[in-house]
């Protein structure tokens, strides 16, 4: 089976195959959360809509469906910036994570299996979520994603203003979670280091198209991603020289 | 000692119907942003469905169903047919809008029963008063004590332990975010309409066996906005505290400031107290604590 998800921004098609990690990488204002939202439904409540083409799952079209429709189908967006409901204990953001769910039981044990992932969470479950740590915000909002079981994650910038150290905890809990519930992630990221750290393909977005695709190894090797996303460049080079090449690049590319 | 405490209970009583009329107008605050101003109108309707009942001989309990469920239906049709296609309009367009549903059933309750005021044919509660040492209460202020202590026992389970509760809890917080989660914001909009005409309604059939069933009972849709002002528009516990705070100060003020100038003043204590603590708590003594991170 495949999850099919072709995104129209400004003429861009995308596809996330089932189990897998794939990292959707861009400078700001790319157009990479618009095509998280797209997917998700999240649009709608943003005025906006796709207009042209289709996003389709599980061979179902999902462009015209309200977001709560959505996340019952099993697609579940983690929004950038941490976003949670501030006033309610951490327990009580992962249990409206399973809102769509009315087995009891299983909540429980669902609740315990987040805890297995972020065991910093456990003795945080009766603290208002508001008064967490960023890091312990982005556990939080990715808990409360896993409770819904999705099919497919949207995981937007989780590396956002957390300390290197936190960034590496978090993407190895991804790459752990992928592993072992099979979900599929697409993961947008401006850190392209980390995310080609655990995702398979990549895409690079530019002006609200794809302007570049490939696996992992390739797209790190790629000198444009290098120079541009890692800030890595080719040494020994003259300065004036290279300055002259990056603007012929990106000229390529938005053309 | 005994006209104090007298007129304290009598205060506490009225308070707690304040304050659960001020509940109902706090929850649809909350879910959907909307300042329904037809709250008073919505425990009109309550008490003139319980006369109805009442007069056509059924139970207490009985009575008090017809009016929970005619209370439900009530907030579910209005929101459905007035409110829903105003989202995301001015907010001016629904605060008239909820002005014009003052109005309407304020007539439309006219129409029906007629703008004679009536009392409860037979009594809603025995007439003997209880006596608690020196303490004379009438039954009607121990009833509505009970119905609102139960229903506010009912409503913090609600809120904490059921997941609707939580859903209600996390609409109230953000939109776009609760729809991202699979809630059904609008059903969340119309469950705080429903819940709000029903304890309106269950405030009217306690306040109206107290005084009469009289078109004049709308008035206290205004009082519990004053009340909502005092504890905070977002807080159901201010609700309830700043409901009591204002029942007693009216006991008091019936009681002590009435005779003295010859009446009226306890009417306008509600206002007089929400001026004050405006001037002193603009966000209401319980008003939201924003959560900012820096």
């Amino acid at each position: 089976m495949y999850l099919n998800a072709i995104l129209v921004l400004k003429g861009m098609s995308l596809e996330v195959p089932d189990q897998k990690i794939i990292a959707l990488l861009g400078s700001n204002g790319a157009g990479k959360t618009t095509s998280l939202k797209a997917i998700s439904g999240l649009l709608h409540t943003e005025e906006g809509e796709v207009t042209d083409g289709s996003i389709e799952f599980a061979d179902q079209r999902i462009d015209r469906m309200d977001p709560e429709d959505i996340v019952g189908l099993g697609i579940v967006q983690v929004m950038e910036g941490r976003r949670l409901f501030e006033h309610l204990t951490a327990e009580e953001n992962l249990r409206i994570g399973a809102y769509l769910r009315h087995d009891g039981s299983s909540i429980k044990e669902d609740i315990e299996r987040v805890y297995r992932y972020f065991p910093k969470l456990k003795l945080l479950r009766n603290k208002t979520s508001g008064y967490l740590s960023g890091g312990e915000q982005q556990m939080l909002v990715m808990g409360r994603a896993i409770m819904a079981h999705p099919k497919l994650m949207l995981l937007d910038e989780p590396s956002l203003g957390l300390a290197p150290l936190m960034v590496q905890e978090i993407y190895e809990i991804v790459k752990q979670f992928n592993a072992e519930e099979k979900t599929s992630i697409l993961l947008v990221e401006q850190n392209a280091m980390a995310a080609l750290s655990i995702a398979e393909y990549g895409y690079v977005m530019e002006n609200g198209k794809v302007v570049l695709d490939g696996t992992a190894e390739k797209l790190k090797d790629n000198e444009d991603v290098r120079e541009f996303y890692m800030g890595l460049s080719q040494v020994g080079e003259k300065k004036s020289y290279r300055e002259v090449k990056h603007y012929k690049r990106r000229k390529r590319w938005l053309g | 000692m005994g006209e104090l405490a007298g007129y304290v209970i009598t205060g506490i009583s009225l308070g707690f119907i304040y304050g659960l009329v001020a509940l109902g107008f706090v929850l649809v605050y909350k879910s959907s942003r909307i300042l329904n101003f037809a709250v008073g109108e919505f425990l009109l309707v309550g008490a003139y469905v319980a006369w109805t009942a009442r007069d056509a001989g059924w139970p207490l309990w009985a009575t008090f169903l017809a009016t929970i469920i005619a209370g439900a239906i009530l907030g579910l049709l209005i929101e459905r047919i007035a409110l829903r296609p105003l989202i995301g309009q001015p907010i001016l367009g629904v605060i008239m809008m909820t002005i014009a549903l003052s109005v309407i059933l304020r007539g439309t309750v006219m129409l029906i029963w007629g703008a004679i005021s009536k009392v409860y044919q037979p009594r809603l509660f025995p007439a003997e008063p209880v006596q608690l040492g020196d303490i004379v209460i009438r039954q009607e202020y121990v009833w509505g004590f009970v119905t609102v202590a139960i229903l506010l026992i009912l409503f913090t389970y609600f809120f904490r332990y059921t997941t609707a509760g939580l859903a209600m809890r996390a609409t109230s917080e953000d939109h776009q975010l609760a729809r991202g989660t699979g809630i059904r914001v609008k059903s969340v909009f119309a469950q705080s309409w429903a819940i709000c005409a029903i304890v309106a309604g269950v405030g009217g059939i306690i306040l109206a066996s107290i005084t009469s069933v009289t078109l004049d009972l709308s008035q206290v849709g205004l009082k519990s906005i004053a009340v909502v002002l005092v504890g905070g528009l977002e807080s159901i516990p201010g609700a309830i505290v700043a409901g009591l705070i204002i029942g007693i100060a009216e006991g008091l003020a019936s009681g002590y400031i009435d005779p003295l100038v010859g009446g009226g003043i306890s009417e306008v204590f509600a206002f007089a107290i929400a001026i004050v603590s405006l001037l002193i708590w603009p966000y209401g003594l319980f008003g939201l604590r924003r959560i900012e991170r820096i």
